[in-house]
């Protein structure tokens, strides 16, 4: 069995039939589990007080408006290479979600911001790189909507997705690549402290654990969400292609 | 049962509420469209003449 066999559309609407359900599902048990031990069950922090339980949405909103844009730019490379037509629509659901999680990531940091740092805004490094990746989603989604032919417009957005690439890279590794601005580097998954070579601080297990859940919810919903969508896409393809058929006969 | 959230209450109970009305209303879109969507195309297809 071949991977490429999903990029049958038909062979992809049977397999994922199956999953959208069972997706959704341990989105909301993770996510439920995660916030709520989150909000009720963990301390404040001594520095932060509680404002530290906007964490479990900042952290995997912020970690999944980066990765939605990572997985649009495979897809679009599979489009551009192989033309799967189906992988183009995946990209093409994936948006939304993205500018979502990037915007809910923007929202809840300035939220979190005013009363750490003072300020709902700075331009720092990785804000404005974020702020960026943000302006990227709307207009992918844009450039979908303006052009009427869908496989010029999958190509069109398959290559802004590659230049907004280095934006969402950008907004991953913007603290490591300037270190100045406010927003702290990585606190919660790091090389460092996989090798043992690491000194600064990172997130305790009493934080870090609901945040994981909280994590693992976001990565299902995304999951869930994407397959949802990119299933709508491939019936309104179909719907347009009878359409067409029905105004030929 | 609340959480102490002492004097960051506005602030913790506005980024869930806003996070939370954000993913609710990406959800209900997306569940609309994929239902509109196969509607669309079951009457579509129902309208293609039998081969």
């Amino acid at each position: 069995m071949s991977l490429w066999e999903y990029a049958n559309p038909r062979k992809f609407m049977t397999t994922t039939d199956r999953m959208v359900g069972p997706a959704f599902w341990l989105a909301g048990i993770c996510l439920l589990a995660g916030l709520i031990w989150g909000f009720f069950f963990t301390p404040n922090d001594f520095r932060q007080g509680a404002t530290v339980k906007i964490i479990y949405l900042h952290v995997p909103s912020a970690m999944m408006a980066i990765n939605a844009w990572v997985m649009m730019l495979v897809a679009s490379l599979i489009w551009l290479v192989r033309r799967h037509h189906v992988s183009a629509l995946a990209a093409k659901a994936a948006a939304p979600i993205g500018m979502t999680m990037t915007l809910i990531a923007i929202f809840t940091g300035a939220v979190w911001g005013q009363p750490t740092w003072g300020t709902w805004w700075e331009w720092d490094p990785r804000l404005t790189s974020f702020l960026i990746l943000l302006l990227f989603y709307f207009g992918y989604m844009a450039l979908w909507s303006a052009v009427d032919d869908p496989d010029t417009a999958a190509d069109l957005t398959s290559y802004l997705c590659l230049v907004g690439s280095i934006f969402a890279i950008l907004s991953r590794y913007a603290v490591n690549f300037w270190n100045q601005g406010l927003h702290q580097g990585s606190s919660v998954f790091r090389a460092a402290a996989v090798t043992g070579t690491d000194t600064e601080e990172k997130v305790s297990n009493v934080f870090f654990l609901p945040l994981l859940l909280s994590m693992a919810g976001f990565v299902a919903l995304f999951i869930a969400l994407v397959l949802l969508r990119t299933r709508s896409e491939v019936r309104l393809r179909r719907i347009h292609a009878l359409e067409t058929k029905e105004r030929m006969a | 049962m609340m959480a102490e959230l002492g004097k960051h209450t506005f602030e913790v109970l506005l980024a869930y509420a806003g996070s939370l009305a954000l993913l609710a209303a990406l959800v209900s879109v997306s569940i609309a469209q994929a239902r509109r969507g196969k509607q669309r195309l079951d009457e579509a297809e129902a309208r293609q003449p039998a081969k």
